[in-house]
């Protein structure tokens, strides 16, 4: 603290602002760079660990996504899943309610049409059966979204960690489950009712997993149209953008909280349905296998726009199915994927700066804000 | 004389197209205590903030102790042993007094907080400051947190104290204590500077007074050779005429009725207290008032968005002639109720617009619930945006650009059109004028004027005397969120508006001055 | 009955021990505002760098050194963990990214990085099986040489590798740190309030590299500790299991206190594996037994927001970005 020794400040070259906005075009020149430029950095890594032509490689993967039919629709499957999932999730980020539990409401949402799937069986009518499934699973996702919502509007209870804790009571009570209804104890279920097939989603023209992509793609038309032509979908933006406004026109803040998670849970709940009836027939502590998370960011890099969605599940999805089908082929672990998908995401959402910010040079002399 | 604590020389400070403070020269001694007078925007604050390093001049000099010193950050400021107490309080709520002082100081030796308290109860004892250092900010009352700012800064040895309105937030007791805290520091041989536009806290407290206004230096006194009076016409300066056409109220109907309106904030500060006036139909009601001196939160109780303690508003409807009491309504329920309120905040951008929603979207925000059916209806909304484009000549690439991208000015024209557009009964802007040019400001001054010769009931809160003289019908004066005269527009003057505004109705100990 | 209870402890500790790193290892980065939910996955890398140091030293050597073996895994398993961390205060405080995405991004990366290399590194020097490192296993499960001798005593409290202690260690050091001195006190300040930190003259950008890149290293060690001592340098895929999310549970539990951690995590730790030393639980009654850390975390987090103390409130920044210009 001597007053002789003042030191001259040490100014940065540059500093950062804030854009002022950029026309999409460029936006999404700087996005499209960026998935390249992760494109070329997964090369590289595969490259590294498989010596081969990269080229090649990104032809297996390639095959390993769209090479046989059977490949197709199995794609098609886990896209229509991610896709679910991630409109979900959707509605309640971008009202900035961070539900990290979608993992947990999609399991829950399964736990319960595999309640009845496995209790009541073949003794009601399929057609019965299936719907109370559906109402069961739409209900259970509600319940575990509703939860957290609830004390967020009460209390402000901090929602990215209660959904977060909310995913292993789902996980406990599905393991309880299976430990109930296995008496051998061997903790895997098989499959429910393969006899009768009785809860089981019917195949639609041959194709076992057409209703799941069916329904998906009209609800991605449905939550298209909820964001951005309803009126709740407007509330939610503008809860979201600023509470102060929502006040000002008169929203009742907490109850859009509450309404936005009842809809994020139940489209979480009939993931699980789409899972357990029409996809898995079984039920495991892995039915959601990480794609709750994943929903996430596939949400955030389309920036919340059902129909970008469409592209990011795919390219993730792509990645997964790809890096698994060179991981076979060349007798690694099938986790690449996920050091792929990770790197990809990385890279997005790293670009994103490079369109919110600009960096100047600083001009010395010049300052202030 | 002795060479001065500071000396500014010619400091000049412009934002964008606005200059902050134009050639001011000012001097500040040691042991003495110098007011820095003027209104809202005169540049006191953002003069003081270039001593203490947040701005940075674009033209002048600044002298320490005679020599020249370049402050470019608030460490620098430090290091020349000069702290500024800042109107917002810059500390950490959980930390205690003591931690609060220590925080990013780079002392010698091992850190122990006992020491420091001791420091604390030190500084304290020799000044006289009443504080525990270990209690928690959160725990403490708005002067108790002040003073941790202003040991805060002695702890880091400042011998120059700038106080930026200290005594905005402080009862007149605390006030009082305050400047007998101040007296003894002088007597220490610091220098003070204190901003503030209470004139009798000038005369009370200073030992000279430095005049600015609209960022130009108009003078210094002696504070023992000067009254009230001639420091408010240094203030506020003669009148200028504006020429905006104001016809004469017709046909006025009692329109909003306020009653003993009282409110306390979050932080326990009573922030309106006994609020009556009579908002009429076919008027502008000017509310003028030093900043903070209750305009938001009156505005907000109106609309529904600040709960208030006591006290009635109560609407007449101009369809049904009836009586409608707003009492503790919420925005939603005062519009079903048939209330035709519109309202322009102040914060544009965080409360009556969003910024990432393009114009279209910006003018459903208050219409989008209108119709049945679960979805909106986006075309009354985009014709309404296209007229208010056209209309008020908004500048903008077209009605699909996110409203953050627009300027200031054209901004306010769209929250200020789509108000108008709800062809209200009452009409509440805050600083509709704030941040615009001249030619925006007038467009929106024609637009008030036009909706009062409808009969809307408008509510101008503002900032320029010039402009409430000029444009308002009758003036209502806050100060410290009491009402202090409902004045004739075409009658009053500056000062007598200027005496009104710094009068502190808390303690009354002005009147006696 | 002793014996049972005395042997529950110990089990409860060695489950603890990786949950106390990582939760001390967060609390030390969510104190400067980062909310890392990348910690999962960097507790992953922590044990598979840790792994493949000690891989590449054991296997190239007839006789390993045992404390070759401890250096070269633990800086490895620091290395990996902090290069993770960085990836995330680069991404978080420099390009300015939204911390969840970013964090759950860095999990599934690091969780793939760690199954990949576990699932692969055998295949990459042509051998089979699984991994298995018996040398450094062994030099971290060496105990304190006395602790046999104590009895039930020694070998309830005193029977650990050096890493258990190590953990305790720094969740102390790290209480004094936050609590004791300038640097913890400016850190503090930065997660509460970034802009009253900044105006004080506090370097944020560089509070909040160090502390993530160190919490990160520490959570690291977590993950170390259970491929080491509790595997015995074994590596399983998926063998981690939820451990991570768990420690940040922790962090809530422990109300952001390292010294609440230790305790905490040896509750949570008993609380992981009390199911097996109930008598007479079926095994789908210890699946309920289980949710049980999950359960009270989710009612801590509601008692805490309900009461709104302000000593027990996350920092008040937390998940936030600063921008010094959006004052």
């Amino acid at each position: 603290m001597n007053s002789n020794s003042v030191k001259k400040t040490h100014e940065p070259l540059f500093h950062i602002a804030k854009r002022n906005g950029m026309v999409w075009w460029k936006a999404w020149l700087i996005r499209g760079i960026s998935v390249i430029i992760s494109l070329l950095v997964c090369a590289v890594i595969i490259v590294s660990l498989t010596h081969q032509n990269p080229l090649e490689v990104y032809g297996a993967m390639i095959k390993g996504s769209f090479g046989t039919s059977r490949k197709f629709w199995a794609m098609l499957q886990n896209l229509a899943i991610l896709l679910c999932i991630s409109l979900a999730v959707t509605p309640a980020f971008k009202m900035k309610f961070w539900n990290l539990g979608a993992e947990g409401q999609v399991l829950f949402g399964g736990l319960c049409s595999m309640v009845l799937m496995f209790m009541v069986g073949d003794r009601i009518p399929n057609i019965l059966l299936i719907l109370a499934m559906l109402v069961a699973s739409i209900l259970g996702g509600i319940i575990w979204g509703l939860l957290p919502a609830l004390f967020k509007a009460k209390w402000g209870t901090n929602e990215s960690l209660f959904t977060l804790m909310m995913n292993y009571i789902a996980i406990q009570l599905v393991s309880f489950a299976i430990m109930v209804w296995v008496p051998s104890g061997s903790s895997v279920m098989g499959l429910v009712n393969s006899n009768t097939r009785a809860g089981w989603l019917p195949d639609l023209f041959g194709q076992k997993y057409l209703i799941n992509i069916l329904i998906v793609a009209v609800l991605t038309v449905v939550m298209f149209v909820y964001l951005r032509y309803s009126k709740h979908g407007y509330e939610l933006s503008v809860v979201g953008e600023s509470e102060n406004t929502a006040r000002y026109i008169g929203i009742d803040v907490k109850k859009v909280i509450i309404r936005t998670m009842i809809l994020s849970g139940a489209i979480c709940g009939l993931s699980g349905f789409l899972l357990v009836a029409g996809t898995n027939h079984t039920i495991s502590k892995e039915l959601a296998g990480g794609n709750g998370f994943t929903a996430i960011m596939v949400s955030w890099l389309a920036k919340f726009n059902p129909v970008m969605m469409v592209l990011t599940s795919l390219i993730v999805v792509f990645l997964q199915r790809g890096a698994g089908e060179i991981a076979t082929k060349f007798n690694l672990n099938t986790s690449l994927a996920d050091i792929l998908t990770g790197i990809i995401i990385f890279f997005i959402i790293g670009c994103e700066f490079f369109i919110n910010y600009k960096i100047m040079r600083t001009n010395s002399g010049k300052e202030g804000k | 004389m002795s060479t001065p604590a500071i000396e500014l020389k010619n400091i000049t400070k412009t934002f964008g197209s606005i200059t902050a403070n134009k050639n001011v020269c000012l001097t500040v001694n040691s042991g003495e205590i110098l007011s820095l007078l003027g209104e809202n925007g005169s540049g006191k604050t953002t003069l003081m903030n270039m001593i203490s390093g947040i701005y940075f001049p674009d033209a002048g000099q600044i002298f320490i102790d005679g020599k020249e010193a370049v402050i470019r950050s608030p460490k620098d400021a430090f290091d020349y042993k000069i702290g500024m107490i800042h109107q917002h309080f810059k500390l950490v709520d959980i930390f205690t007094a003591a931690e609060n002082v220590v925080l990013g100081l780079k002392e010698d030796g091992k850190y122990n907080i006992k020491e420091v308290e001791k420091k604390v109860a030190e500084i304290s004892s020799r000044y006289g400051f009443e504080i525990s250092p270990s209690k928690k900010i959160y725990e403490m009352s708005v002067s108790e947190k002040q003073t941790v700012e202003i040991i805060k800064v002695l702890y880091r040895g400042a011998n120059i104290l700038i106080l930026d309105e200290p005594t905005a937030v402080l009862t007149p007791q605390e006030t009082q204590k305050l400047f007998a805290v101040l007296r003894k520091m002088k007597e220490d041989g610091k220098a003070i500077v204190i901003i503030t536009h209470k004139l009798h806290e000038v005369l009370d407290i200073s030992d000279r007074v430095s005049v600015l206004r609209k960022g130009e230096y108009i003078g210094t006194l002696n504070t023992a050779e000067t009254n009230e009076a001639e420091l408010t016409e240094m203030m506020v300066g003669k009148k200028i005429s504006l020429d905006i056409n104001r016809s004469e109220p017709e046909n006025c109907v009692d329109r909003l009725k306020v009653e003993s309106l009282n409110c306390i904030d979050s932080d326990g500060v009573k922030v309106l207290s006994d609020i009556s006036f009579t908002a009429r139909g076919g008027e502008i009601l000017g509310v003028a008032g030093i900043a903070g001196s209750g305009q938001k939160e009156l505005l907000e109780a109106i609309a529904g968005l600040q709960k208030y303690d006591s006290g009635s508003i109560i609407y007449s409807d101009p369809k049904s002639g009836k009586d409608v009491n707003l009492k503790n309504k919420s925005p939603y329920q005062i519009k079903e109720l048939g209330v035709r309120l519109s309202f322009v905040p102040e914060d544009r951008l965080g409360m009556g617009l969003v910024g990432n929603m393009d114009i279209t979207d910006n003018m459903m925000l208050r219409s989008y619930r209108k119709g049945r059916g679960a979805f909106l209806k986006r075309n009354a909304p985009r014709e309404l945006a296209k007229t208010i484009v056209k209309d008020l000549e908004v500048v903008t690439p077209s009605i699909n650009t996110p409203i953050r991208r627009l300027s200031g000015g054209n901004v306010q024209k769209v929250l200020v059109g789509r108000e108008i557009s709800l062809s209200p009964s009452v009409l509440m802007t805050a600083y509709a004028v704030r941040g615009l040019d001249i030619n925006s400001s007038y467009l929106i001054y024609n637009l008030l004027n036009s909706q009062k010769e409808k009969g809307v009931a408008v509510i101008f809160v503002g900032e320029d005397l010039d402009v409430l003289i000029d444009l308002c019908d009758k003036i209502m004066v806050l100060s410290s969120g009491a009402v202090t005269g409902i004045v004739d527009a075409k009658t009053t003057t500056k000062e007598e508006l200027g005496r009104l505004m710094t009068k502190n109705s808390k303690g009354g100990a002005d009147s006696e001055q | 009955m002793l014996f049972t209870i005395a042997q529950f402890i110990k089990a409860a500790i060695i489950q603890g021990i990786p949950l106390l790193f990582g939760s001390t290892g967060e609390i030390i980065t969510e104190k400067s505002g980062n909310l890392n939910l990348g910690i999962p996955g960097i507790m992953y890398v922590g044990g598979i760098s840790g792994i493949i140091g000690g891989y590449l030293y054991e296997h190239g050597n007839e006789n390993p050194v045992p404390i070759l073996c401890i250096l070269i895994s633990l800086a490895c398993s620091l290395f990996g963990s902090a290069l993770m961390s960085l990836i995330y205060a680069f991404l978080t405080q420099t390009l300015k990214a939204n911390q969840n995405v970013t964090g759950l991004a860095l999990t599934t990366f690091g969780i793939g990085l760690g199954n990949f290399f576990g699932g692969s590194l055998l295949k990459f020097f042509n051998e089979s099986g699984s991994i298995s490192l018996i040398n450094t296993g062994l030099a971290y499960k060496k105990t304190l040489p006395f602790a046999a001798k104590l009895g039930l005593f020694g070998d309830t409290f005193l029977s650990f590798g050096f890493l258990a202690y190590l953990a305790v260690i720094i969740a102390i050091i790290a209480s004094l740190f936050l609590n004791r001195t300038r640097t913890g006190l400016n850190l503090r300040a930065i997660g509460e309030n970034p802009a009253t930190a900044d105006a004080a003259g506090i370097n944020i950008t560089r509070y909040k590299y160090i502390s993530t890149l160190v919490g990160g290293m520490i959570a690291g060690l977590g993950g170390l500790y259970f491929v080491m001592d509790y595997t015995a340098g074994a590596w399983t895929n998926n063998g981690f299991g939820d451990r991570g999310w768990l420690a940040i549970a922790i962090v809530i539990f422990a109300l952001w206190k390292p010294k609440s951690a230790i305790w905490s995590s040896f509750i949570f730790g008993g609380l992981y594996i009390i199911c097996v030393y109930i008598p007479g639980l079926s095994s789908a009654a210890k699946e309920i037994i289980k949710m049980l850390p999950y359960l009270v975390t989710i009612l801590v987090l509601i008692f805490i927001s309900a009461k709104k103390k302000k000593e027990h409130q996350p920092p008040a920044s937390l998940g936030l970005s600063y921008f010094r210009e959006d004052r």
